[in-house]
């Protein structure tokens, strides 16, 4: 069921038609069609099973490495499709990068957990990995608070920071679309705020689309918003038309707290 | 119309705690509109001495209901709708509370003329506050009903006290210029009137806002845009 | 009343299990005990250094320890690769409900349960006579080189009987790697290869060693696979290419407990040398401890 898309006269960095994905014979999400917008932030909100984690997947191609996921439809980033034959997808995992719900950083040096998508692209030249480990930890508002210790462990940091750190990591590759899949839900209030704090800023440079079951998050945090039920994309459109007259029932029934 | 309730039933409970307490005020600033009118026509001075203290009624009513308010949104957090709905409850209070003080300035004016003898039989005002009441009474019920219909029938009735309004401004004027004696209880009378009128004007505020919550767009002050 | 008896049957298992336990200490003090007593007084250097005389009676072991060392360190280098490669296979690329993975699966498990002896048959029937012989007629015109008991064979055998351990001990390892890290790793833009060899296999790698020197420690006590297929009692020198034969520390036990010429002048010999294949076995188990609690202690979080 396609719902009305607001019209965005911002650019557009990614653009869904008809997106549907299969896990096995059972359809999971979609068809689902959607624009959204470069530069702005745009949360994925809904109940849980509602397909806005698969959507969200679905985005980086990383549902293929779900066995039995298929995805029909068609996705464009910037234009270019990122389905299809002959289009890689590792190729396309540097261009939307992604951060998940709980901080997963690798058991490496905090330098070595930003270099590795650097390094594994190729890049030798060690003072531009530094400098851009320096940016990237810049830009995820960590590196005043790691810049004395780059080479201790990366697990020896905070909840909070441990999950900056997978942000910078992301951003290390300069992706052009960063994807987050409920990047605060293991986090206290203060990270939380930290993390939003951080994506507000994070949009200046990056489209975001965040997935989240916190509501209030999503209206802070977010200029569109789409909500998704059981599968289907319900209503999309900015955030505060959302949160102040949405159009759909079942949208009001749901962020008012009146479902059953 | 909504039917579906609130998963939370607690919360569920509490707006329609809201809904009944902005019933009751309304109902009193009714009363006192009644009563004023009432020791206009009969010369009451005691009826009308009672309306102004029944003003402390109002009040406390106004600070509750800010309370109760206040209350929602920060534990609540509501949104589209219930926020619609919350913040428009504040505003309809204050409205609320100011058609209160107009009807008390009513019998503060009545107590000035229930020396006096009547100037003419009174017609025209006891037709406009009859009016003013109804309207009142009806914006508030289509507010709680979130009822449109009913809504726009009050913002359609005020065109007709304002035209009242005009006739009595006229006829007491002509009253005035007959006669200096009469300016006394004339004027007295002209403010009755500008002030039923008002109270006219706060319930039309009511019905557009009923509008607004409702539909969500915002039908005040078209001229502005 | 209910509360008493409770607490009885609470301390009953507390001490039937502790009893157990020391069972276990008291019989490992016992082999302990009875082989150090008999053996140290003849383990001296000249004993590890020299080569054995007068029939054994006499002499040290030296070229034992020598072939059971060459033939732990050519049975790794088979079976590591090997066993490593189909465990990253099996756990990182295969469909785990394939057909092919559950053969494999069947297969590693049932290569596990085969004795020993089998695989010194297996050795035998196809190491020496299939493929030695084959090398024989290819490379040396029908001269027995490769077609006989060989250090190389008997490598190879001990590698295939090691083979299941490497393999579950390395999918074990690789198991224990989160997922997030994968996924992590994937999400960067990194294909299967790279995560499994950046991402996963340090992570696995103090898993991998342990499991990997578990098997060494094994093939450096079994006998009955190399019974006939390289190891020897006596050689006049040492083993100098892959097609010799060796001498092994187990098997020489074997012999002098079972075809000594002397039983009294070779007890002193046989304790002597069973102390050694022992302490051989507990510093290998002791390694492996050490380099695991090393590279966790690593990963954890110290600096590297």
């Amino acid at each position: 069921m396609d719902a009305a898309a607001s019209a965005t006269p911002t650019p557009i960095s990614l653009s869904v038609r008809d997106l549907s994905v299969f896990y096995g014979p059972k359809r999971a999400l979609g068809p689902v069609s959607m624009d959204i917008a470069e530069k702005h932030v745009t949360a994925l909100i809904g109940p849980s099973g509602c397909g806005k984690s698969t959507f969200l997947r679905s985005l980086n191609r990383m549902n293929e490495l779900i066995l039995g996921c298929r995805v029909e439809g068609e996705v464009t980033l910037s234009g270019q499709p990122i389905y299809g034959p002959g289009v890689d997808a590792v190729a396309v995992r540097r261009r939307v990068g992604m951060v998940f719900q709980k901080s997963n950083p690798f058991p490496k040096s905090i330098f070595d957990n930003v270099a590795y998508g650097l390094r594994i692209g190729g890049l030798r030249d060690r003072s531009e990995v530094a400098g851009r480990v320096e940016r990237a930890l810049g830009h995820a508002a960590l590196w005043d608070e790691v810049k004395e210790r780059l080479n201790e462990s990366a697990l020896g940091l905070s909840g909070g920071q441990q999950q900056r750190l997978c942000i910078a990591r992301a951003l290390a590759v300069e992706p052009e679309v960063l994807l987050m899949d409920e990047p605060a839900s293991a986090l206290d209030p203060i990270a939380t705020a930290h993390i939003e704090e951080l994506i507000h800023e994070l949009a200046h440079d990056y489209t975001v689309v965040i997935v989240t079951h916190n509501m209030q998050q999503a209206a802070r945090v977010s200029d569109h918003t789409a909500f998704f039920y059981m599968g289907d994309l319900v209503e999309f459109d900015r955030t505060n038309v959302i949160f102040t007259r949405p159009a759909q029932p079942r949208t009001e029934d749901y962020i008012t707290g009146r479902f059953g | 119309m909504d039917t579906r309730q609130h998963t939370d039933r607690e919360y569920e409970q509490e707006l329609g705690h809201l809904r009944e307490q902005l019933l009751v005020m309304g109902s009193r600033v009714e009363e006192i509109i009644g009563g004023s009118m009432r020791a206009l026509m009969e010369r009451d001075a005691s009826l009308a001495e009672r309306m102004i203290e029944s003003d402390r009624t109002i009040d406390r009513l106004e600070v509750e209901l800010d309370g109760q308010c206040m209350q929602i949104l920060a534990r609540r957090q509501p949104v589209a709708s219930d926020l619609r709905f919350i913040t428009l409850v504040l505003k309809v209070v204050t409205d609320l509370e100011r058609m209160g003080d107009l009807a008390v300035n009513i019998s503060e004016r009545v107590l000035e003329l229930t020396g006096e003898v009547p100037l003419k039989p009174y017609v025209d005002l006891p037709r406009m506050a009859i009016e003013a009441q109804s309207m009142l009474r009806d914006a508030l019920d289509a507010f709680v009903a979130k009822d449109v219909e009913r809504a726009r029938q009050v913002i359609d009735r005020d065109q007709m006290v304002d035209d009242l309004y005009g006739q009595v401004f006229r006829e007491l004027l002509t009253y005035m210029m007959e006669n200096s004696k009469n300016v006394y209880r004339a004027t007295r009378l002209q403010s009755i009137a500008k002030y039923l009128e008002r109270i006219g004007d706060h319930a039309t505020n009511l019905a557009e806002m009923v509008v607004f919550m409702v539909k969500g767009s915002d039908i005040r002050h078209p001229d502005s845009r | 009343m209910r509360a008493g008896r409770r607490r009885i049957g609470d301390a009953a298992l507390a001490l039937g299990t502790g009893l157990c336990a020391l069972l276990v200490l008291a019989i490992l003090a016992v082999i302990l005990g009875d082989v150090a007593i008999h053996g140290t007084p003849h383990l001296t250097l000249g004993f590890l250094t020299q080569a054995p005389r007068d029939g054994m009676t006499a002499g040290g072991i030296f070229p034992a320890i020598f072939g059971t060392v060459a033939l732990v360190v050519l049975m790794s280098l088979a079976v590591l690769p090997a066993g490593v490669a189909t465990a990253i296979y099996l756990s990182e690329y295969a469909n785990p409900s394939g057909r092919l993975t559950r053969l494999v699966r069947v297969a590693v498990n049932n290569l596990a349960g085969v004795p020993s002896i089998v695989f010194g048959l297996f050795g035998l029937g196809f190491f020496v006579q299939f493929v030695g012989v084959g090398i024989d007629k290819v490379l040396y015109g029908g001269d027995r080189v490769y077609g006989q008991p060989a250090l190389v064979w008997a490598a190879l055998t001990m590698a295939v009987l090691t083979l299941p351990v490497v393999i579950v001990a390395t999918e074990e390892a690789l198991a224990a790697v989160p997922r997030e890290h994968r996924l992590a790793s994937a999400a960067l833009g990194a294909t299967r290869f790279e995560t499994v060899l950046r991402v996963v296999l340090p992570q696995a790698m103090p898993g991998i060693l342990t499991g990997t020197i578990l098997a060494i420690s094994r093939g450096a006590g079994e006998v009955a696979p190399i019974l006939f297929v390289g190891a020897a009692y006596f050689l006049p020198k040492l083993p100098t290419s892959p097609h010799d034969q060796f001498m092994h520390l187990g098997y020489h036990v074997y012999v002098l407990s079972t075809q000594s010429p002397d039983v009294d002048a070779t007890r002193p010999i046989l304790y002597a040398t069973v102390l050694v294949l022992l302490m051989l076995t507990f510093a290998l188990n002791f390694t492996a401890v050490l380099v695991r609690s090393r590279m966790r202690r690593r990963h954890a979080g110290v600096a590297a």
